[in-house]
């Protein structure tokens, strides 16, 4: 730890991100402006989380990091590594095992405790953004609770093709007000949120945003009643282990077609498997 | 002017500030939840100490503090040791409070910007006995009960700051070493 202050960031930029932090826990689903600091990494690789958990990680966390459910891709390992240098903290890259989990587009399989912090990197944190370019606009639709344009959004999709064709990063409502993005998280993921036990906090870098969703909040994914909202799964078995319940990714195996399914959540499936 | 205080901060700031801030966002992320942020902290009297443990965790040269009459003794103290400058109370970003303050003459943030609203730091004499309330909102499963020795017209306060939301401010009350926060998201009813 020679050399960095404890989590690498000096101790008035943490006074900063807490203090968003706990007014984005009062205001379950609004963007919190925050200061955002240049991080060690590319904005894109995770900026927005690393500061979230670098404000709230203490020397008897344990972390874990992943990256598409995955604890060994690039991603996860080196902002892994970077707290194990930088705070001296241990990690883990099993889910029952770590106080705070960092993710990038993924929520665990396995149900996260009341004593877990689950951590999102968030890329872009404004869901109106595909409808309203304007920031200052968008925060005004916020502040009047004004989402229709994402409900004709949502009916346009069924009207051309049937059904709403977002199958990530799909926009929720949070405690019944604010308009939200659960991050590129699959849409399978979104009932997880729904009163989730452990409390989820979001970190956009780029755009220096935090947002934060309270333990057992209710979230309710965009839909109508006639075209209830539906999680999407690939209709197969882990080749691994065999989960017909788990969010499976398709591996090509070869050049002449062969493709399997696998667990993108790599601590469930060698728990399973094991 | 800036008289150095007899009364240290935080033994060792880092992992105090960090271990505090977790007790504090465990306390707003469950509200009516009691925690002791900083258990071995010495404050100025008559200064609770989990409200000095809130603000070396929180305040510094870019908040604003208001400090109610009572706790001029604490003033050097909290300059001191968090650099925090003062502001008028509709303007502060932390509220000291001996007495339950009018609603609307605290900062409230606006429609864009509902972060804005402070944070009121109200001591009380109990927590965990008292006024029974029960509440319900984000971070309570269902609903959950909690006692705190309540200001008068409290129940009328919160039920103003609830309805503004998501304007309002965030109340931390404080009763020695403990606190237990209310975000202005919660409902409460009194029992």
């Amino acid at each position: 730890m020679k050399g960095y202050n404890f989590a690498y960031l000096d101790e008035q930029t943490k006074r900063m991100i807490r203090r968003a932090i706990l007014k984005a826990v009062a205001i379950p689903g609004h963007q919190v402006p925050f200061g955002g600091r240049e991080m060690p990494l590319p904005y894109g690789w995770g900026t927005g989380g690393i500061q979230v958990t670098a404000a709230i990680l203490g020397p008897r966390d344990v972390l874990k990091v992943i990256d598409q459910g995955a604890d060994d891709t690039t991603n996860a390992v080196s902002i892994r590594r970077f707290f194990a240098r930088v705070a001296g903290i241990a990690t883990t890259t099993r889910t029952a095992e770590a106080s705070v989990i960092q993710t990038r587009h993924r929520i665990p399989e396995t149900r996260l405790r009341a004593d877990q912090i689950l951590v999102y990197q968030v890329p872009q944190p404004e869901p109106l953004y595909r409808l309203e370019p304007s920031r200052a606009a968008a925060r005004r639709l916020h502040a009047l609770a004004e989402y229709g344009a994402m409900h004709v959004r949502l009916y346009e999709d069924i009207a051309r093709l049937g059904q709403v064709a977002i199958s990530y990063d799909y926009p929720v409502l949070v405690n019944r007000r604010y308009l939200t993005s659960p991050s590129p998280i699959p849409a399978f993921d979104n009932p997880k949120l729904h009163r989730m036990a452990a409390l989820q906090l979001f970190g956009a870098g780029r755009e220096k945003r935090i947002y934060a969703i309270p333990p057992y909040t209710e979230v309710r994914s965009l839909d109508f009643e006639d075209h209830p909202f539906r999680p999407h799964r690939a209709d197969a078995a882990c080749a691994l282990c065999g989960s017909r319940e788990s969010y499976l990714d398709e591996v090509l195996t070869d050049d002449r077609g062969g493709r399997i399914f696998v667990c993108s959540d790599t601590d469930y499936c060698a728990g399973r498997a094991a | 002017m800036n008289a150095i205080p007899d009364l240290p901060g935080f033994p060792d700031p880092v992992p105090d500030s960090q271990a505090a801030f977790r007790a504090i966002l465990w306390a707003q992320s469950h509200p009516g939840a009691i925690v002791t942020p900083a258990p071995a902290l010495i404050v100025p009297a008559p200064l609770p100490v989990a409200a000095g443990a809130l603000l070396l965790t929180l305040a510094d040269a870019d908040t604003t503090l208001w400090l109610a009459p009572g706790f001029a003794p604490a003033r050097d103290w909290l300059r001191f040791h968090t650099g925090a400058p003062e502001a008028p109370l509709s303007r502060a970003d932390f509220v000291l409070a001996e007495q339950l303050p009018a609603l609307e003459t605290l900062g409230t943030g606006s429609d864009d910007s509902p972060h804005d609203g402070a944070s009121l730091i109200l001591p009380v004499a109990a927590l965990g006995e008292g006024t029974r309330c029960r509440l319900s909102g984000p971070g309570i499963d269902g609903t959950g009960d909690f006692a705190a020795t309540l200001p008068p017209g409290f129940a009328a306060f919160w039920a103003a700051n609830h309805a503004l939301f998501p304007r309002g401010v965030d109340v931390f009350l404080c009763a020695g070493s403990r606190l237990a926060a209310l975000p202005r998201s919660v409902t409460l009813e009194v029992l």
